[in-house]
């Protein structure tokens, strides 16, 4: 991958000067590729990384696996992109071994997950059965450790 | 009653009249201060990978707490002489021509204490590793330092070497990628260097620690290169690659009545290297790609940070190609290295070690670990900057 897309993955925020100093690059030669980037697609936003467990929020997430039928034209597409764009769907992915499709799903409570499983997932057309298993907590998200306080035990001046 | 007991009369000359790491005396003032960002730590920032950490935990569980052989466990010795000949290019023979040691600092000592007959000289090139000198004096060696210069790069040349051979030179020892110079030696540059070494019929110790930590092009080991191996120990270990310096790890390869005359010295001194130990750098070698090369990327992300920093500053550094240290000049701001480094140090709080550490030729230097997050090397370069307009 390219170095540039890793530096944003790891920190998006990282000054562009700063990326320029790291790859070698003139500031602006680095604001033109991340554009290019973003045009193209494939920096398709900017996110941070919670850890939600400290906030206490009025949220509940689940995981569900869904078998489909896939359809004869669009193959498993149609299907998981309709799903997908029910905003309830945080993510999406298309799976191999025993069912299709693996979503993350995020709700007030238990309840309004539990009914948009049963009043608008299961009811669409090819969707033949799910599984719903509700996260309890959180270690790491992203490649991030949540619990992790980061120390550093080295001396200060070493050979 | 006689007057008072004078232990430093008791003192072996040699050790006595040595003095302490230049590093020792810096840290002293550091550790007395608050806030300092450190670029003067030689050890990665990183932790050892979690596989080998949960690996070596595995190990005290099933009772790995036992002596080991003198040479180390076959089978890590086996694992090591397949990842050098894959990565270092020389083929060795687990049986009896490794010994795994702790860290690469003992068997460079054991190395020079199974070689050196008292007044043997050894060749070795400055700025260098804090150690060599100290450990071939208590050796009973006669260290003669080479130095080596910014202007091509650090680089050792055969000229260099010429100019301080003597009918007495038995050892030359070699250190690329360099701590604390970050130079690294091509192909042609060591084809050089081996032709020497045969022609003038020198034993080569070569510690390549940080053989790993190249930037730019890879790592070209001297014994890759034809003739050379029958006449070099070759030391290498975990610590840096691995992110392992708390493991002391290392080993040696070289000629079979090399290895067989320094396994007498660690059996007698040291029996073995900790089992644990022996246990987590297997489990290392199973996937160094991933690992190491994660490291290495990082690495070269902060080099060049470090050194587009010390350009716009218009601070000379050539760049640094292996390892994780610049070696940038300070000379143009008028005070001694050790002047510089404190006078930062105190006004900015940063910490950085004086290049005359590594030896005398190392003055007009400071050396600036970047094995320390991005975070805070940005954090010391901006302080770095403020220091010099201000110095200028």
């Amino acid at each position: 991958m390219d170095e540039l897309l890793k530096i944003l993955q790891t920190n998006a925020l990282e000054k562009r000067e700063d990326i320029a100093r790291m790859l070698g690059l003139p500031p602006a030669q680095v604001d033109a590729r991340i554009a290019d980037y973003e045009k193209q697609g494939v920096i398709r936003g900017y996110q941070a990384i919670l850890n939600e467990d400290q906030l206490d929020l009025d949220k509940v997430t689940a995981v569900i696996e869904v078998k489909v039928t896939p359809q004869r034209e669009g193959g498993f597409d149609t299907i998981a992109e309709r799903i997908s764009r029910f905003p309830e769907v945080r993510s999406a992915y298309l799976m191999s071994g025993t069912y299709d499709l693996l979503l993350f799903v995020e709700g007030r409570t238990l309840r309004e997950v539990a009914g948009f499983v049963s009043e608008r997932l299961s009811p669409l057309e090819g969707v033949l059965s799910t599984s719903t298993h509700f996260m309890l907590k959180t270690y790491k998200r992203f490649g991030v450790l949540m619990h992790e306080e980061k120390t550093d035990e080295r001396l200060t001046v070493s050979p | 009653m006689s007057g008072s007991l004078s232990l430093r009369n008791r003192i072996n000359a040699t050790v006595r009249d040595i003095p302490r790491s230049g590093i020792r005396d810096f840290f002293d003032i550091v550790t007395t201060m608050k806030d300092v960002i450190s670029l003067g730590i030689g050890e990665p920032d990183f932790d050892t990978p979690w596989h080998v950490r949960e690996s070596t935990v595995f190990a005290l569980e099933r009772g790995v707490t036992h002596y080991t052989s003198n040479l180390g466990y076959l089978d890590l010795r086996r694992a090591l002489t397949q990842y050098v000949a894959l990565n270092f290019g020389a083929e060795y023979k687990p049986d009896d021509e490794v010994l795994i040691t702790v860290g690469v600092s003992e068997a460079l000592d054991l190395a020079l204490r199974a070689l050196i007959n008292p007044g043997d000289e050894v060749l070795y090139h400055e700025p260098c590793y804090v150690s060599y000198r100290a450990t071939i004096l208590f050796a009973n060696g006669v260290p003669v330092e080479v130095p080596t210069r910014a202007e091509n790069g650090f680089r050792l040349t055969r000229a260099m070497l010429e100019e301080r051979l003597t009918p007495r030179t038995k050892i030359l020892m070699l250190n690329f990628p360099n701590n604390p110079t970050g130079a690294i030696m091509d192909r042609k540059d060591l084809e050089e260097i081996a032709a020497f070494a045969i022609e003038r019929d020198l034993i080569v110790i070569t510690d390549e620690i940080y053989g790993e930590l190249t930037y730019d092009a890879p790592h070209t080991s001297i014994v890759s290169i034809p003739g050379i191996k029958e006449r070099t120990i070759f030391l290498h270990g975990f610590s840096k690659a691995w992110a392992m310096t708390g493991f002391r790890l290392g080993y040696a390869c070289g000629p079979a009545e090399l290895i067989e005359a320094m396994m007498k010295v660690h059996q007698y001194t040291m029996l073995c290297a900790s089992s644990l130990s022996q246990k987590a750098a297997l489990e290392a070698l199973a996937r160094p790609e991933t690992d190491v090369t994660e490291m290495v990327d990082e690495y070269r992300r902060r080099r060049n940070y470090i050194a587009a920093a010390f350009k716009e500053m218009g601070v000379q550094c050539h760049t640094p190609l292996g390892a994780f240290y610049a070696f940038p000049s300070v000379a143009q701001f008028g005070l001694s290295s050790k002047d510089f480094a404190l006078k930062l140090l105190h006004e900015e709080r940063v910490a950085v070690v004086p290049g005359t550490a590594f030896g005398a030729c190392g003055e007009g230097f400071v050396r600036c670990a970047y094995a320390t997050s991005m975070d805070k090397i940005k954090e010391a370069m901006a302080r770095i900057a403020r220091f010099t307009r201000q110095l200028k």
